[in-house]
Formats: structure tokens, C-alpha cells, sequence
């Protein structure tokens, strides 16, 4: 039986991950912000075949809390398998062009959050001598672009941070898993234009993490045609880049 | 969450713009209902209803509403967010030897809409509705004020709600019997049948089947008019519940219209109606094919170009059978219109609740593209069927004339009464039901 820790699980992409490692039969602890959400996920989840599913509520920004949520999740699971990283905001890249506390507001939430949990959980995963720490990166982070490059510098940050880790941790037979989705379904992208053969499911997403836990993958790409595009949109000379608006 | 979209049915028309509200929680439901204008509003799922009936400026999108809430795996009864979808039921529940107790013919609509249509699957004949498998549904009439709703509590709004297209508040949640099962397999035969006449005795030779239903070739003309495949089946008891890997092929663009016309849908009905060379064929197929042939090819409504298409199911009452249905069949062949995808069923009784479609009869559902002519065309199929006593399914509608919809629909003042009896009416509207005369 897994144990599965996981940080954001009522966003779509966790949530249809956890559904996934529920059906195995998994224990998980779920941390979000959101109670009512959480409550019916959790009841959702011990129908799907998952042994045990507790929560607590977490706003990641509250980092002081961190040190004690994690004790009672350790308390509560034992040893960790998988702790996937899944929080995040999209927030309004306009609004932030606007509003210097809006942008520092998505860094903290979307980069030094994560930065925040990643060095307590991988000092965590140290001393376990293995496990897998998963983290939802994005393609955004590939390169800055004038449609989300605030966000898009979050994500950079924790790609950076995360290979870092990955290096660090290989020693102990930890891994650390650096997931890119694409674009994806999901609330956090309701209303966004986004061209619809491109636009994948959270459960597809959800099936790539599975499998690349299971595969100790490094990087994934997800759906797995978004590593070419952005081997594309990387490799753009810049005087082409500036002008395409992407 | 909420922005302005561009939205529609499954039959792509019309498309209108919309505010859409996606609550992630009930109290979010809540909050979107208060801050509604004065202009309605009409609560959506997956969008698999053909015509406007979940068309309004202002939606609310239940699609991320989608967790199991209690399962007693002593009686299968299971309680959903209602914006869950049958395939996800299915897929958690099929393996644990539960089964939908009526399933429509894609699994892509959710419990609400299930619950708002009342729909009905092939074993109608002798299991009746999905609302007749359902224990008790929570009813937001408004924000303020949720129901618990059976037939034995607030029962005049259940029958109203089961059936009654969103038109009574927003379902949140339901609670409904599954069906056990040992198998993920359905024992299947294929019967073909030369003509319509020899169509419907067939059904009633079968009638002691769980599952039946007829594919049947509208084109057809002379002694071959309505030639059909009569499909039955049984629930295998192999014990092997589960599912092979499934590859669902897309229809990535939409397709210029002129793809289907008479001609091509002629060369398929043949090809169809003969890839069965024996009177009959038994065989066992996986529940997904048996009753989703559609479900494999993802957004098929593309297949009828930029203009989109309506599918036009209505049922007659079984005294006027034969004749009802050769009129019908014949006036559809002469038309030229009509589609690969048309499928006949025998109806079982009608239930309680005031909107549901199904009543003892023949039910005859087609596609047909939107082109000039095809309204003049489906009015005249609307006076034959109302002429022997039939109504249109309202999931499926999309350009019924209220009067139309009165006279076949008699049950339609008590369900006004009851929406204003529960201050629903003016507040949950679509297109449809200002269309169709229900709201201003």
C-alpha cells in the first residue's frame, strides 16, 4: 500500500492523480486551502479504494505552519512514497504588468512556497533513504512569454530548483520528479482561449504522473508532444520570438 | 470561477454566448445563483443534450462537481456530486460488479443531466427511466433553500425536477441504485430484419430481453423500407469484469457538410445493414461498444459540418404503431434526409414524472444536418406524431413550437404550477424553455 502525501489536492490535476493512486488502494494525506472541496474529496476518494484519505487545511503562503503539518502527516502516514507538489495560481499576467504586490503575490505563491516545502520535504525524503518527491512545473517555465511570463518565471524557478534537487537527492535514492504539463482543462484555466486539440484532460496528466513516478522519470513532458513544441519555442531566434506574440 | 464562452449543444446549433459560472464546491453554486441576473439562468453539464436546452446568457457549469459522496456496497446505492460523469461511475464501478440500472447511448453526460432528461437506455421496455432508480436528489430552488427530494418527500417537485430540463433548480447531488452484475460483457445477438413490419414484430418477440434496440436504414425505399438490425443482450455472467484498453479515434476538424449526403449515407446504410450476412448472429462484446458505439469516436459532431445538425427522436403510442411508424418512415425516405445514425426502440410504460419523454410505444430517433428545408420537413413529422398521440424528446429538441409542445405535453400546467408554487419558474430558464413557452 502507497503512501501518498499531496500538497494543492483539490486542484483538477492532483485530484485526478490522487483518484489514480486511490483505485490502488493508496493511503493519502491531502493539503489545501480549500475545506468544502477537501471534505467531499476525501469521502470521494475512500469510495474509489483508497485506504485512509485524512487532510488538513494549508495555505502554502502560510509557511510558518509547515513544520507542524508535516510532523502530523508523518505522524499520520509513516514513511512517504510519493509527496506530489501540486499547489498553484494562474494568476492575471495584465494585472501583474499593473500591480508590483499582484506579481510578487504569484512568485511567492507559485516559486518560494514551493521552494519553501521542497527543502523541508527533501530533508524529509533524505533521512527515508527514498521515495519520490513530484513536482508540477510547467512548459510556461521553459521560456518567458508575454502571456504568462510571471507565472512563467515561477515555474522557471522551481524547473531550476528542482534539477538541483533532483542531483542532490540521486545520492540518497530519492526521486524527484519534474513534471511540464501543458495545456490542461482545468478550472485554474477556465475562460482562457486555448486551441482545443491541444488541450488535454487532467486525468490524461494524471496517467503521465503515474507512470513516470513509477518509471522514476526526470523531467516529464505531458502530454508528451508539448517536449517538441517547446524544443520549438526554446530554440526560436529571439528577434523571431519578440515579434510572434506567443 | 466565470467568463463570457461561446456555448452549445451537441448538435453545435445554435451557438450562443454566454457568462459561464464552473463552481468548484455547492456553496459556490450558491453564490453564482445569487449573483445571477434577472434574465434566468440554466445549470450544464457536459453539453451532450442536442438542442438549447442547456442554453442560457447565464450558465452554470457543474462540470467539476464530480465526487462520489457514499457508496453502501450492501444495496449499490451510490450518492454523486451530480456533476459526475456515468463514465466515471463506470469506471469505479464496473470492476467492483456494479452497473448504470439505465444508460443512455453515450456515458459522457453527467448524473444531473441524467436526472434533468430522465433518460432512458435499451432495456426502457422493462427497467423504465434512470429517475426510476433514483432514491432521492438534492434540489437547489434557491440559494437559500435546498430540498431533499424523493417520492415520498417534496414528491410533486421530484416528478417535476426528473425530466424537467433544469427548469426547477439545480440538482446537487444524487442518490441512485446500481444494478449488480458479473460481468463487464454483454451476451449480444443480431437479428436482421427485411422491412419495417418484420422490425417491430421482432421487438415484441424479444421482449423478455434486458437490452434491445434497432439500428435502421431511413433511406431505404419499397418492400426494403425500414430494414433494420434488431440488437439484444443480456448481461454475460462470465465473471470477468475487466475492461480491455480502449483507443477512441477523433474527429479532429469539422467536416464540410456536403461529406454526408444522400448518396454517402446510402453507401453506408448498405455496407451497414450487410455487413451481417446471416439472419442472425451471436456473439459477446464488452459493455463500451454494446452501448457506446459512439463513445469511440470523439467529438463525432463534427461529421456534420459548421452548421451543425439536430437529432429528432420522437415516440408514438404502440396502438399506433405500424401504421404511425411506416407513415413517418416513408415521409423521411421520399425527404432524401436523414442519417446513418438512426435507432428504433420499443418504449415501456410512462412513468410519474411530469416532462419524461418515454411512454408505451415505438421510439425513432434520427440526425439530421441543419439545411434549408429540414424544419419544414421535421414540422410535418411533428403533425403526423402528434396526430397519433406522440410527443418529441425535449433533450433532443431544438425548434419545437410551444403549441406543439402543449398539446403533447399535457402534464406541462401542473409542472408550470409547481415551478411557481417553489418561486422556480423565471429564475431557471434556456432557450428552450422561453422557446417553447414555459418562460418569458
Amino acid at each position: 500500500m502507497k503512501k501518498i502525501l499531496i500538497i494543492g489536492a483539490t486542484s483538477a490535476i492532483a485530484e485526478a492523480t490522487a483518484q489514480r493512486f486511490a483505485k490502488e488502494g493508496a493511503s493519502l494525506y491531502l493539503l489545501a486551502r480549500n475545506e468544502e472541496r477537501l471534505t467531499s474529496l476525501a469521502a470521494d476518494l475512500k469510495i474509489r479504494g483508497a485506504s485512509s484519505a485524512a487532510y488538513a487545511l494549508l495555505d502554502v503562503n502560510d509557511r510558518v505552519r509547515y513544520e507542524e503539518v508535516l510532523k502530523e502527516v508523518v505522524k499520520t502516514l509513516g514513511t512517504i512514497d510519493v509527496a506530489l507538489v501540486a499547489h498553484g495560481t494562474l494568476g492575471d499576467q495584465k494585472a501583474c504588468e499593473d500591480d508590483v504586490d499582484r506579481a510578487l503575490l504569484e512568485f511567492e505563491t507559485n516559486a518560494v512556497s514551493t521552494i519553501a516545502l521542497l527543502t523541508r520535504l527533501s530533508n524529509l525524503f533524505e533521512k527515508q533513504h527514498g521515495g519520490t518527491i513530484a513536482v508540477i512545473s510547467s512548459v510556461a517555465g521553459d521560456r518567458g512569454r508575454p502571456s504568462n511570463y510571471v507565472y512563467g518565471t515561477a515555474k522557471a524557478a522551481i524547473t531550476t530548483f528542482c534539477e538541483g534537487l533532483q542531483a542532490r537527492m540521486f545520492h540518497s535514492g530519492v526521486h524527484v520528479l519534474i513534471i511540464k504539463p501543458g495545456m490542461v482543462a482545468t478550472p485554474m484555466t477556465e475562460g482562457l482561449s486555448m486551441p482545443g486539440f491541444l488541450v488535454a484532460e487532467p486525468d490524461q496528466i494524471a496517467a503521465d504522473i503515474v507512470r513516470a513516478i513509477e518509471k522514476k522519470t526526470d523531467t516529464l513532458y505531458t502530454p508528451w508532444f508539448w517536449k517538441y513544441i517547446m524544443a520549438g519555442i526554446i530554440h526560436l531566434p529571439s528577434a523571431v520570438f519578440k515579434k510572434e506574440n506567443l | 470561477m466565470k467568463s463570457i464562452q461561446r456555448i452549445h449543444g451537441w448538435g453545435r446549433y445554435p451557438i450562443i454566448e454566454a457568462e459561464v459560472n464552473v463552481p468548484l464546491v455547492v456553496s459556490g453554486v450558491k453564490s453564482a445563483v445569487e449573483n445571477c441576473g434577472a434574465d434566468g439562468l440554466i445549470a450544464r453539464g457536459l453539453g451532450r443534450s442536442y438542442g438549447d436546452g442547456s442554453l442560457a446568457s447565464y450558465v452554470i457549469d457543474t462540470r467539476h462537481l464530480t465526487h462520489l459522496l457514499d457508496f453502501d456496497k450492501n444495496t449499490g446505492i451510490v450518492t454523486c456530486n451530480a456533476g459526475i460523469s456515468l463514465a466515471d461511475i463506470l469506471e469505479v464501478f464496473v470492476p467492483l460488479g456494479w452497473f448504470l440500472p439505465v444508460t443512455p447511448g453515450t456515458k459522457h453526460i453527467t448524473l444531473g443531466g441524467a436526472v434533468a432528461s430522465d433518460v432512458h437506455g435499451k432495456n426502457h421496455h422493462v427497467c423504465g427511466c434512470f429517475c426510476d432508480f433514483v432514491e432521492h436528489i438534492e434540489l437547489l430552488v434557491s440559494p437559500d433553500n435546498v430540498l431533499l427530494c424523493s417520492n415520498t418527500s417534496h414528491s410533486e417537485l421530484f416528478h417535476a425536477t426528473c425530466g424537467g430540463m433544469g427548469l426547477t433548480g439545480i440538482i446537487l447531488s444524487v442518490s441512485f441504485r446500481l444494478k449488480p452484475v458479473s460481468s463487464a460483457y454483454i451476451d449480444q445477438k443480431t437479428i436482421k430484419a427485411v422491412n419495417i413490419t418484420e422490425a417491430l414484430e421482432l421487438f415484441e418477440q424479444n421482449y423478455a430481453s434486458t437490452y434491445s434496440v434497432a439500428w435502421i436504414d431511413c433511406l431505404a425505399t419499397g418492400s426494403s423500407l425500414g430494414r433494420s438490425l434488431l440488437m439484444i443482450g443480456e448481461h454475460a455472467t462470465d465473471h470477468s469484469l475487466s475492461s480491455p484498453a480502449k483507443h477512441a479515434i477523433t474527429v479532429p476538424v469539422e467536416m464540410p457538410s456536403s461529406l454526408l449526403n444522400r448518396y454517402s449515407i446510402q453507401l453506408f446504410n448498405t455496407l451497414y445493414y450487410n455487413r451481417i450476412t446471416k439472419k442472425e448472429v451471436a456473439n459477446r462484446v464488452h459493455y463500451e461498444p454494446f452501448f457506446y458505439p459512439l463513445d469511440g469516436i470523439q467529438h463525432w459532431n463534427r461529421l456534420y459540418g459548421k452548421n451543425g445538425f439536430t437529432q429528432y427522436q420522437f415516440v408514438i403510442p404502440k396502438e399506433a404503431g405500424q401504421e404511425g411508424m411506416t407513415k413517418i418512415v416513408k415521409e423521411i425516405a421520399a425527404s432524401g434526409k436523414g442519417s446513418f445514425l438512426a435507432v428504433l426502440k420499443v418504449f415501456g410504460k410512462q412513468n410519474d414524472n411530469l416532462l419524461s419523454f418515454p411512454l408505451a410505444g415505438y421510439t425513432l430517433a434520427l440526425d439530421f444536418k441543419i439545411e434549408e428545408g429540414l424544419f419544414p420537413l421535421l414540422d410535418r413529422l411533428d403533425a403526423i406524431v402528434l396526430d397519433y398521440g406522440g410527443k418529441i424528446y425535449l433533450t433532443k429538441d431544438v425548434r419545437m413550437s410551444a403549441p406543439t409542445f402543449r398539446q403533447s405535453y399535457p402534464r406541462w400546467e401542473q409542472f408550470q404550477g409547481i415551478r411557481e408554487q417553489n418561486g422556480t419558474k423565471g429564475i431557471f430558464a434556456s432557450y428552450q424553455s422561453r422557446r417553447l413557452g414555459l418562460d418569458r
